[in-house]
């Protein structure tokens, strides 16, 4: 079963229809020992950083969210979800992320159309040890993204995809796997990223 | 880089696809959820449907086909027409739509540009316009294209990109279903005045006008005519692009 943290804020529609589309079961829910005993987790993001973040906590889940990610579980991070896994984001400063990695979400600059709307190229660290996805071209909707990749020795792989310079579009580890594009708004190629999850084709 | 996205758009009304001329005399065209595979199979980036439908019954049957349509829909769909309230655009968002386009009640109400930027966010709220020429201006125009504001659209969409809006459905009422041409004056004029991605809509019947559309500041291009008719499809067209240096995002078979 498919655990989706329910934050109350983000349109998740489009993502059950993809698990559907995919026969994979799913669950909408904030219940904390469900989202701890679950084989797979999504957290889903829309909406404003600060707001993501609060509901978050308001519904006591923050440890348990940042505890499966440390162990590797199943867990995807869309969008916003992303983003949230740092420290902070320019977006809501002096709102603290989960602080599993040691970065600063920042806006796009003036140089580009903002937010980014439409689709663009993913392309894997060729470095990565671990490719389960082919380069390939995703749905984006973002003002805000993660500049630098993390440390190569933390073990984080990760994606890069240019809008206003380089940016990091997806990071991945054991079972967790982070993208800053709509995997199921990213047609058969997203689908497919879907499915090597779901599958536990990270590992 | 980012890709030029092409977009095709169905006209719902009470459940079937409709398609007019200057918005007028609405012939049948097929079944939404049938469309919309058959476009998202050709390569579509985007789908955006419209309601224009004129009863309440109607109204509601919209939710219903929004529900189908994404079901099957694994791109971006964008849902507009009617849409009077925040409470509106919610419910459409819980059927299933990404993204959801406002306009007569936004120009009545500008405040709900703010309303659904804050509560759904600019990512989703789109801002749709439709405008003619009129003594030099790009008057906007609301209810269908029957009613003309005292509003210029290139000031509305500076005016809404400051309210939150993230993206602008521009549709040239002189150019609707006409098929000679996006309406590129208007298109330079709105796309050097706000800095939100543009949506160019009304007058597409080839290649060349979708050329044209993107080389005068469009990120997207909207068309109706040219694929229900069956000349051209979306894979057809973006190989042409292609051929012109206009990258687009490559089917996946």
């Amino acid at each position: 079963m498919i655990e989706i943290i329910n934050t109350g804020v983000a349109n998740i529609r489009s993502l059950q229809a993809a698990f559907d589309r995919l026969g994979a079961a799913w669950n909408l829910t904030d219940d904390a020992s469900l989202i701890e005993s679950a084989s797979h987790v999504v957290l889903p993001g829309v909406g404003a950083y600060a707001a993501a973040v609060a509901q978050v906590d308001q519904r006591g889940l923050r440890n348990t969210i940042v505890e499966r990610i440390n162990a590797g579980r199943p867990t995807l991070c869309i969008c916003l979800g992303m983003q949230m896994l740092g420290q902070s984001s320019e977006e809501s400063p002096g709102v603290e992320g989960l602080g599993i990695l040691p970065y600063e979400i920042k806006r796009f600059s003036d140089n580009v159309k903002v937010p980014q709307l439409g689709w663009n190229t993913v392309t894997p660290n060729s470095n990565s040890s671990k490719q389960f996805y082919d380069s390939g071209e995703a749905y984006f909707a973002n003002s805000f993204r993660l500049g630098e990749p993390p440390d190569a020795a933390t073990g984080w792989n990760h994606a890069t995809t240019d809008y206003d310079g380089s940016f990091v579009s997806s990071i991945w580890k054991d079972g967790v796997l982070a993208c800053q594009f709509h995997p199921e708004l990213s047609g058969p190629w997203g689908q497919q990223l879907l499915q090597h999850w779901i599958d536990g084709g990270l590992a | 880089m980012l890709k030029a996205r092409i977009i095709p758009c169905l006209d719902v009304n009470d459940g079937r696809v409709v398609k007019g001329v200057k918005f007028q005399n609405l012939r049948d065209a097929g079944s939404p959820e049938e469309l919309a595979a058959h476009y998202e199979q050709q390569g579509a980036d985007e789908l955006v449907v419209l309601d224009v439908s004129a009863t309440r019954q109607a109204r509601l049957a919209m939710l219903e086909t929004v529900e189908i349509v994404r079901k099957q829909l694994s791109i971006p769909l964008t849902v507009g027409g009617g849409v009077g309230s925040v409470e509106d655009a919610g419910r459409l968002l819980n059927a299933g739509a990404d993204k959801v386009s406002i306009n007569s009640a936004a120009v009545r109400n500008p405040d709900l540009v703010n309303e659904m930027s804050t509560r759904f966010g600019a990512q989703c709220t789109v801002v749709a316009i439709d405008a003619k020429m009129t003594d030099g201006q790009f008057q906007v125009l609301t209810r269908s294209g029957t009613e003309a504001e005292t509003l210029d659209a290139v000031a509305w969409a500076a005016e809404a990109q400051q309210r939150g809006a993230g993206e602008i459905l521009l549709t040239s009422f002189d150019r609707d279903g006409t098929r000679s041409g996006y309406d590129l004056p208007m298109l330079t004029a709105v796309t050097n005045a706000c800095s939100l991605p543009v949506i160019a809509s009304g007058g597409a019947n080839s290649v060349a006008h979708m050329v044209e559309a993107f080389e005068h500041g469009a990120h997207a291009v909207l068309a109706a005519s040219i694929f229900h008719d069956g000349n051209m499809t979306v894979n057809d067209v973006k190989r042409d692009l292609a051929d012109q240096g206009i990258s687009t995002r490559t089917l996946v078979s």
